[in-house]
């Protein structure tokens, strides 16, 4: 026999080794925390991970990018070893999503607040200063925009500034922002651009009487140019800005703050989006922060307890915590005492509260 | 005579213009050559400009008293538990008495890596009898005086602007004066698994979990891949079913990675229920990326074996099966092989399809068998592009350059193969 068949041989053998090897110890449990979910939240959850893993005799959780929306439907896909502990996400759980998660077996669910998030309208260092209202920045993106007489839409007419309002610098209309999958553009349609639609006062009727039309005005993001969908590359868009100072850009707080010398945030309403004022409540565009527990899989899988402690710990989510150092905004102290109690007793998530 | 006296002169009319014709073909040519070259020298150069600065580090010399006060206070040392982290801050207050109050104190903290801890804790367990000593220690600084060091960031603009106070550059400068700053190699870089401060992130974890998967990968498509080309090649009949294979297999290897991903999605985690963000899914994945590319280039192979020598051992009494085992599969064995490390040179740059089976995900521990969570080198890469942290930029140019310098020896070893075993008929 040749040396090629020998060959062959050899790695067949390997395979059929292989082909042992490989499930039979993939079924015998998960001796690590599992954890799926929005990629806003992940910078967090990787540094809580981190610390908790080197700091203790469980092994480091593995944390998945897979965006709010695609983590919690792991998550609700049933309970057992296969399925993630734990979900982060840069909403509240939707009720739909519950019914879901109860339609698999996953019935108690811990819903854990950890802090806030600033969504940030940013330039370049050294183009000029913006002071936007949610007014100007919802007649600046919107898609249709309302018209003179009353429930009348026109297509956005606008290109510049100062077409908007008068005030704002005569530059063109240009803002890079994440594209519908990501929880960041969700927060900023609602946030932003649904507190400007409703200075209007016939769309602001519209909500408790037509809520698709009211959410179809206001939560439409123009496609004629003037908004660029980036992709989820937040590095990407600071880049952007940097080689171009007339354009804008939409993303987190903890990118601002890791950036401080290429770029700066905008006013809007009058306040700038500063850590201290994201934190008083004072900044209008910032969003609570979650993560999602199941309650069966707590003292089932190893460390997954302490996971919990070390995330609602002080050192982690406090005033000074290492996670206030990476852009995550703390809640007042009270309410983390709660939460870190209702966390402690695995408190399970109640629909009306929502 | 005048007729060939006038094809000579016709020739001799068109010379000229079909000359020209050559010459801005050839100048096209070159035009292009060069445009690509062009391109490549930029990539590399900037490449190489912004990564090869990760591959040093910054240290911080710190002479550590390993008070049993701090670490040990009931007199049992709980390696868990202890904080390793008033250690080292202790000695970092010896070394910068100036500052006071708890804010000032909390700023120089900050400039000590989170990793220092830890690295005493390590030395602690090695050698326990050491504790009540003094010892001195080269612990990692902190990426921000890493970056400062490294001109990273403009200590001239305004303090609000910069991630580090005018106090904390002062104290890194006088640091600096008094020669406990060095730069070394960034030997973590090789060693560590991923991490969330970039002193401390390396690239093993996803290095083994590219390894993993490749070796999966390399002993199922390799066999499975040369079978069916040579049952395809040298057994098959050729009708209208074989021609149908054939179409297929050519189709399948231009088909976009990702939907091999949703396929093992779907086969390998959702039917087979094997473990998600293993490296065993990963390489059964690429696996069916490869396939097809193995079989292209192997019954390209078996095709360039000359039918003479098939026809003399089948003239001197060879059975179908001793012609392939002996004579061609031995003169075919270069181009397969070169074929296989093309296909696994793919392997290892892929990303895509590995997103659908989880292992776009932060794993701290390094794998250490094939159904351990685990990375690959690309989606290291992926991850650290869009960290927020600016020590990371670095880090994922310099991951680039390692995994290039991968491609590089598998496309390299395919050349060497080829040369020293291709036969020329």
């Amino acid at each position: 026999m040749s040396t090629s068949a020998r060959l062959i041989t050899l790695l067949v053998a390997g395979i059929s080794a292989l082909a042992f090897a490989g499930p039979s110890s993939a079924q015998s449990g998960r001796d690590y925390v599992y954890v799926v979910g929005s990629s806003t939240v992940y910078p967090f959850a990787t540094v809580v991970a981190e610390r908790f893993g080197r700091g203790s005799e469980f092994k480091t959780p593995k944390i998945e990018s897979t965006g709010s929306g695609g983590g919690l439907k792991l998550f609700c896909d049933g309970v057992g070893v296969d399925f993630p502990d734990v979900a982060n996400a840069s909403r509240a759980i939707k009720a739909s999503e519950v019914e879901t998660c109860a339609a698999h077996g996953v019935t108690e669910i811990v819903e854990v607040k950890i802090g806030y998030d600033g969504i940030v309208l940013a330039n370049a260092l050294g183009a000029p200063a913006m002071k936007l209202s949610r007014a100007d920045i919802f007649m600046a993106l919107a898609k249709e925009i309302p018209g003179k007489g009353e429930g009348e839409l026109i297509a956005n007419p606008y290109t510049t500034w100062n077409e908007v309002n008068p005030e704002l610098p005569a530059i063109r209309i240009e803002v890079l922002g994440p594209p519908p999958t990501s929880g960041t553009r969700d927060a900023f349609v609602e946030l932003a651009m649904e507190g400007g639609c409703k200075t209007v006062g016939w769309v602001k009727a519209l909500k408790s009487t037509n809520k698709n039309q009211f959410k179809a005005i206001c939560h439409t993001i123009r496609e004629d140019g003037a908004f660029i969908e980036a992709g989820e590359n937040d590095n990407l868009i600071v880049q952007k800005l940097q080689a171009n100072p007339d354009a804008f850009g939409i993303f987190g707080f903890s990118f601002l703050d890791q950036n401080m010398e290429k770029v700066k945030g905008s006013l809007i309403d009058g306040v700038a989006p500063t850590f201290d004022d994201i934190a008083a409540g004072d900044y209008p565009v910032s969003r609570p922060l979650f993560f999602y527990v199941k309650k069966a899989h707590v003292d089932v899988i190893p460390g997954l307890r302490g996971f919990l402690r070390e995330f609602t710990s002080e050192r982690a989510w406090g005033e000074e915590g290492y996670l206030s150092d990476r852009g995550l905004i703390p809640m007042p102290d009270k309410e983390r005492l709660t939460i870190a109690a209702n966390v402690r007793d695995l408190k399970p998530l109640m629909l009306a509260e929502q | 005579m005048s007729d060939t006296h006038s094809t000579a002169e016709k020739v001799a009319a068109g010379l000229g213009r079909r000359r020209r014709k050559e010459f801005v073909f050839r100048t096209l040519g070159m035009f292009a050559t060069g445009v690509g070259i062009l391109f490549l020298a930029v990539f590399f150069a900037t490449l190489i400009g912004n990564g090869a600065s990760a591959f040093k580090q910054t240290f911080m010399k710190l002479e550590v008293e390993l008070s049993a006060d701090i670490i040990a206070p009931g007199g049992e040392l709980d390696l868990v538990y202890a904080d390793f982290d008033g250690l080292t801050r202790a000695a970092l207050r010896d070394k910068l008495p100036d500052a006071s109050g708890r804010s000032q104190r909390r700023e120089m903290y900050r400039l000590l890596s989170a990793g220092a801890g830890y690295q005493v804790r390590d030395f602690l367990k090695a050698n326990p009898h050491t504790l009540g000593t003094t010892q001195t220690f080269w612990v990692p600084a902190a990426s921000n005086v890493d970056m400062l060091m490294k001109g990273n960031i403009d200590a001239t603009i305004d303090e609000t602007l910069r991630p580090l106070s005018d106090r904390q550059i002062a104290w890194i400068r006088s640091l600096d004066e008094a020669g406990d700053l060095e730069s070394r190699f960034n030997m973590a870089l090789f060693t560590n698994g991923d991490s969330r401060e970039p002193e401390l992130a390396g690239i093993k974890g996803a290095m083994m979990g590219s390894l993993f998967m490749l070796l999966v990968t390399i002993s199922l498509s390799f066999p499975i891949g040369v079978a069916a080309a040579i049952y395809l090649e040298e057994f098959a009949p050729k009708n209208r079913w074989s021609d149908l294979i054939e179409v297929n297999i050519n189709n399948l290897a231009a088909v976009p990675s990702i939907v091999f991903g949703l396929l093992g999605l779907a086969v390998f985690i959702n039917w087979m229920s094997l473990p998600r963000s293993a490296p065993l899914v990963g390489g059964l994945v690429l696996t069916l990326l490869t396939l097809p590319v193995i079989i292209i280039a192997s019954r390209a192979a078996i095709k360039a074996v000359p039918p003479s020598i098939r026809e003399a051992a089948l003239g001197l009494g060879a059975s179908q099966m001793q012609v392939v085992f002996h004579h061609v599969m031995p003169l075919a064995m270069p181009g397969m092989l070169t074929g296989t490390i093309i296909g696994m040179s793919r392997a290892l740059g892929e990303s895509a399809p590995l997103l659908m089976i989880g292992m776009v995900a932060f794993i701290v521990d390094v794998p250490t068998s094939f159904t351990d969570p685990a990375s690959a080198l690309p989606v290291q890469i992926y991850l650290w592009a869009d960290s927020p942290e600016r020590a990371f930029a670095e880090r994922t140019s310099a991951a680039i350059i390692v995994l290039l310098a991968f491609l590089l020896l598998m496309n390299l070893a395919a050349v060497i193969l080829r040369r020293r075993m291709e036969r020329k008929w």
